[in-house]
């Protein structure tokens, strides 16, 4: 089976966002870029196929992104894909998901890839849509939010439960597929030592604007139909009320606050 | 192009979900300042009783896709039925909620058209032909205000409990038949079973009342004080990361990163410290209260009431006098 896993380098979960003076950023000092949350369930996923199935198969990640992001394939070579590519033109700045949806797709439909997997969302701008706009674009199959991922005795399908509100749905899927990974799905590795040593040396495959086969009016800021114009701050809560007393007079305060004040009940 | 808009109607068990009547509220604003109607698509098997809710809120059409081939839901097919509908309606703008179906379809769907699309906002509006966007960035962190800025066609999943439900229009919307041009052997992927894993509760994101617990709940038999406090509510039980890594709550309830985001009425956070990972996923509850131990915990920053108390002994408490109350 060729796998490929689509892997995204963002402000760790810890990370508190600053906006820039302009509002039209955040503030990059300082900030420790990792690799996004989701997408570890998906190289690890990944992984354990390649365990599993002990035939040949090839787990390939892959990024686009600036220079910084070649930390994240480093990652998921140490942690032990295969090979990995870093899709990256000055083109590509500012695309949103849809336009980088298109990119990703020129260079992974060559590869024959029967499976990909992706995390649910990159824990940045949180669009959740690169993989499913990845599907329509090679025209596969696809389920979301996977949890559990159940093969079928020759491979070529399997069941995925997804999470929705209230339950799951057990989705029967065919090969060739986009899932996209949700936490729950396994327990991510580390990377050993000589896991980290060994990607260090491992040569990464770039692709450019040219090898993607696309026009520069087709990608980035230009080829894409949404921009952001800015950011703002949370709204500000307004002051905690800390109530005092006995317990029981505490909660009839409450209640009566609730009701009357606040009027949610 | 004309200057209505659609509402995808997801329809849940042959009913019509409420976020639906949400979409309705928020594409009327919009359509006020484009001068456009208001139509709604339905999709599936037996969607007959959806079909007339629609009817009652669609200030257009109600464009319906019926074929047993949609029985079950599946991104192929319904993606195809509403490529169908698109075909037929012409909108300026599509409104899917941010549900699981939603998004689910939603990208599928504006990739095919090449259109726009903005996941997960809170805000709506449009100016000068665009679509405008606030949407929650960074785990919601920080907002992103986002703009359409090309004329095709401009597609926005909105989050749940934000409009309120639109009233219904007092006439029926006439119906346009449309039909499925996909069979079943053209899709790859299909829904064969669904489990419900919180039976007789609301998911936390569609729940008006969320009670949620953290570590200091101490075991999963604990929870049931929340359990029963939420009972009395109607509401729904929610956890922190660190209650959900303990394995006191599944991993369906936690609220945060990597968990879910609510925005309910009321949140009534329990033994919960308020670390930066939880506020982000509840820090847009219209009311939050705060039962904590620990004086200096960061939850009160954000709580509009707090009590500096035993949750053991609080919650009790909080259970008996609601119920005292809403029996009155």
């Amino acid at each position: 089976m060729k796998i490929g896993v689509l892997v995204k380098n963002v402000p760790d979960t810890e990370t508190k966002i600053r906006l820039t003076a302009d509002k039209q950023g955040i503030e990059t000092q300082g900030v420790k870029y990792v690799m996004n949350t989701y997408d570890e369930f998906a190289v690890e996923e990944a992984l354990k196929i390649r365990e599993r199935l002990q035939d040949g198969t090839t787990v390939t990640a892959i990024t686009l992104g600036p220079e910084r992001v070649v930390e994240t394939l480093r990652t998921a070579l140490a942690m032990g894909a295969d090979e990995a590519i870093h899709v990256d033109d000055p083109a590509f700045e500012g695309g949103d998901s849809l336009t980088n949806a298109r990119i990703i797709a020129r260079v992974v439909e060559p590869m024959g890839l029967d499976l990909i997997l992706g995390g649910k969302q990159g824990i940045d701008y949180d669009a959740a849509q690169t993989c499913s706009a990845l599907a329509e674009a090679l025209g596969t199959a696809q389920a979301l939010i996977a949890v559990e991922l159940k093969w079928s005795e020759d491979n070529q399908s399997l069941e995925v439960r997804r999470r929705i509100e209230g339950g799951d749905e057990i989705v029967h899927v065919k090969l060739p597929a986009v899932i996209s990974c949700e936490k729950g799905l396994n327990e991510p590795r580390y990377a050993s030592l000589p896991g980290i040593m060994k990607a260090k040396k491992k040569e990464i495959k770039k692709v450019d604007l040219t090898g993607v086969g696309l026009d520069s009016a087709e990608v980035g800021a230009s080829g894409s139909a949404t921009r952001v114009v800015g950011y703002s701050p949370l709204s500000e809560r307004p002051e905690c009320r800390i109530l005092e007393g006995e317990p029981v007079e505490i909660v009839k305060e409450l209640v009566r606050a609730l009701r009357e004040d606040a009027k949610v009940l | 192009m004309t200057n209505d808009i659609l509402v995808f109607a997801e329809v849940r068990e042959g009913s019509f979900k409420r976020i639906n009547a949400e979409l309705v509220s928020a594409a009327s604003v919009l359509v006020d300042k484009l001068g456009g109607v208001v139509h709604i698509a339905v999709l599936g098997g037996a969607v007959d009783g959806a079909v007339e809710e629609a009817r009652s809120y669609a200030t257009g059409k109600v464009y319906v896709v019926k074929s047993d081939v949609l029985d079950s839901y599946s991104t192929q097919g319904f993606a195809s039925g509403l490529e169908a509908v698109l075909k037929e309606c012409d909108p300026a703008i599509v409104l899917f909620g941010a549900t699981a179906m939603g998004k689910d379809l939603s990208t599928r769907v504006a990739a095919r058209a090449r259109g726009s699309l903005m996941t997960d906002c809170t805000e709506l509006d449009v100016e000068d032909g665009a679509l405008k966007a606030k949407r929650p960035v960074y785990s919601g962190k920080a907002y992103a205000d986002v703009i359409t800025t090309k004329a095709t066609i401009k597609m926005a999943s909105l989050r749940p409990n934000i409009y309120p439900a639109a009233q219904k229009t007092g006439n029926l919307a006439d119906v346009a038949e449309v039909s499925l041009p996909i069979t079943l052997d053209q899709i790859g992927a299909m829904v064969k079973e669904i489990v419900v894993t919180s039976a007789g509760r609301k998911d936390v994101t569609e729940a008006e009342i969320i009670v949620a617990g953290g570590r200091s709940l101490k075991s999963e038999d604990n929870f049931k004080i929340l359990e029963e406090l939420a009972d009395v509510l109607g509401a729904s039980v929610g956890a922190s990361r660190a209650a959900v890594d303990a394995g006191y709550a599944p991993h369906s309830r936690q609220v945060g990163q990597t968990g879910k985001v609510v925005n309910p009425k009321l949140y009534i956070a329990c033994g919960i410290s308020g670390a930066i990972q939880h506020l982000v996923g509840m820090r847009t509850s219209k009311v939050i209260v705060a039962i904590n131990k620990d004086p200096n915990a960061p939850i009160f920053q954000h709580a509009n009431y707090g009590i500096v108390g035993d949750l053991f002994e609080i919650v009790p408490i909080m259970t008996q006098q609601f119920k005292e109350l809403l029996a009155s």
